[in-house]
């Protein structure tokens, strides 16, 4: 789908090539080859240990691969690190907000980081568009679960960028948080951006993503693109033939 | 100038945190008026015994008072994985390191003061005219405890028993500025002030710029895996 448009006239927005990553004698990644094209939802599935937020730390560029290369829209990370991080939001299971900071200051403080023009007209609609403009100037700490969520969503995404690293981002939330979540993600794939989510439940990682990449032990396992309902199906078989193999 | 606005950034953060919480502040002075009142009871000191051991019980008192301060350093960025977030930003990654040492610099010399002024009072000390000489080595005692002492709270924050694992890798590394505070806070309690005076101050000065420039250089190594 994204990928036939996409491959024909620009640049992919994610190339790895090879990546490797070893922790003492453990290799966490193993020779990872993986193309995501923008307007991609690529969802990485696995059982915890599989290497899927390895792999994302790695392409973020928070571990150094030990060897391989990573392209972010071509551009090479551990050459142009900081142009790189530009185009790359994260989401992680950790909200990365300081409790004793308002939500504006949170976003505010990382405005200054990522060096943002028009920083207070951004924080603003950013606010608005995760619904918190009402509680912009409390404290985090008093925050739920689900508002923090939202307000990382923001801050990931408050410097604009066109590629969205989340881990695990569905951990802690209720339903209606949920939802919200699925919907954001919906829309920022929908404006042609390109969503790479590691997780490991089926139901939540699957519900409109266009394609997916199995990591077992480090490696990519399997990859699967088409509408959401083959994959599903395609992934269960996927887990009963591995079953059947262990029995 | 991008350097110095995420330094700028990270600082502003930083102290904003601490008005808060008041956690490095209320625990660097809680402890540093309650050893100088400890020495002030356990020596009861005349004139001459201050001359003699005051400026050694002084920084004593500031750098326990401000390893306080330091184990705090890095605490709000363990809090929600923050350093993370930090390290995903295109910011020099010494912007963290200046921003964390100069809150730590700016907490230590707040606390220090107050600490001092209640050092004069018990110890009965007139600094008078060399209260510039001390305010001058207080500045740069500091700043060469601030500097190493940011860099090997970074280097601890990930070791098991991390509260411990900084005094016992700090204290080896400040033993020389603690002997150039010492000596050129005696020189300056002198009157005249000791002709020592000159070569501690210089001493410091050269210590500083070592531990300012060696964390800027080994800072990326000490955040990276």
């Amino acid at each position: 789908m994204a990928q036939d448009q996409a491959s024909a006239q620009t640049k992919p927005a994610i190339r790895l090539e090879g990546i490797e990553k070893w922790f003492g004698v453990t290799r966490a990644l193993q020779g990872i080859n993986l193309v995501v094209w923008p307007g991609d939802f690529l969802v990485l599935l696995g059982r915890n240990g599989a290497g899927k937020s390895t792999l994302l730390r790695v392409i973020a560029r928070l571990a150094k691969p030990n060897s391989g290369r990573i392209l972010v829209k071509e551009i090479d990370i551990g050459r142009h690190t900081d142009q790189v991080r530009l185009q790359l939001g994260f989401v992680a299971h950790s909200s990365y907000l300081y409790s004793n900071l308002t939500a504006r200051e949170n976003l505010r403080f990382f405005g200054r980081m990522y060096r943002m023009d028009k920083l207070e007209v951004r924080i603003k609609e950013a606010l608005r568009w995760v619904g918190l403009d009402e509680s912009a100037d409390r404290r985090v700490k008093g925050f739920s679960r689900g508002m923090q969520q939202r307000l990382s969503i923001a801050r990931a995404t408050l410097h604009g960028p066109d590629i969205l690293l989340m881990d695990e981002p569905y951990s802690g939330l209720d339903l209606e948080a949920s939802e919200l979540l699925s919907t954001w993600m919906r829309e920022f794939v929908g404006r042609g951006k390109t969503i790479l989510m590691a997780t490991h439940d089926l139901e939540q990682g699957l519900a409109f993503v266009n394609r997916w990449a199995l990591l077992e032990k480090g490696t990519i396992a399997e990859e699967y693109s088409g509408d959401p309902g083959r994959i599903r199906e395609r992934y269960k078989q996927f887990l009963r033939e591995r079953r059947g193999a262990f029995s | 100038m991008h350097f110095l606005n995420q330094v700028g950034a990270i600082l502003w953060k930083d102290i904003l945190t601490e008005f808060r919480t008041k956690d490095a502040i209320a625990s660097m002075l809680l402890f540093g008026l309650l050893v100088i009142l400890m020495f002030h009871f356990a020596f009861e000191p005349d004139s001459l015994e201050t001359e003699k051991y005051g400026p050694g019980l002084l920084w004593v008192t500031f750098i326990f008072a401000g390893m306080l301060g330091m184990n705090r350093t890095f605490a709000g960025e363990k809090e929600n994985d923050n350093l993370q977030s930090l390290m995903l930003a295109p910011v020099n990654w010494g912007a963290i390191f200046t921003g964390k040492m100069l809150a730590n610099l700016l907490f230590m010399l707040m606390a220090e003061t107050v600490i001092l002024f209640c050092f004069c009072v018990f110890f009965n000390v007139n600094l008078g005219p060399r209260l510039g000489w001390v305010a001058l080595i207080t500045f740069l005692g500091t700043l060469g405890f601030a500097s190493a002492g940011t860099i090997l709270a970074a280097v601890s924050m990930n070791t098991r028993m991390s509260d411990v694992m900084l005094p016992i890798l700090f204290l080896p590394v400040a033993l020389p500025a603690v002997l150039g505070s010492v000596e050129s806070t005696a020189a300056a309690l002198t009157d005249p002030p000791g002709e020592a005076l000159g070569f501690w101050l210089r001493f410091l000065v050269v210590y500083d710029i070592i531990f300012i420039t060696l964390p800027l250089l080994l800072f990326d190594y000490v955040l990276e895996e």
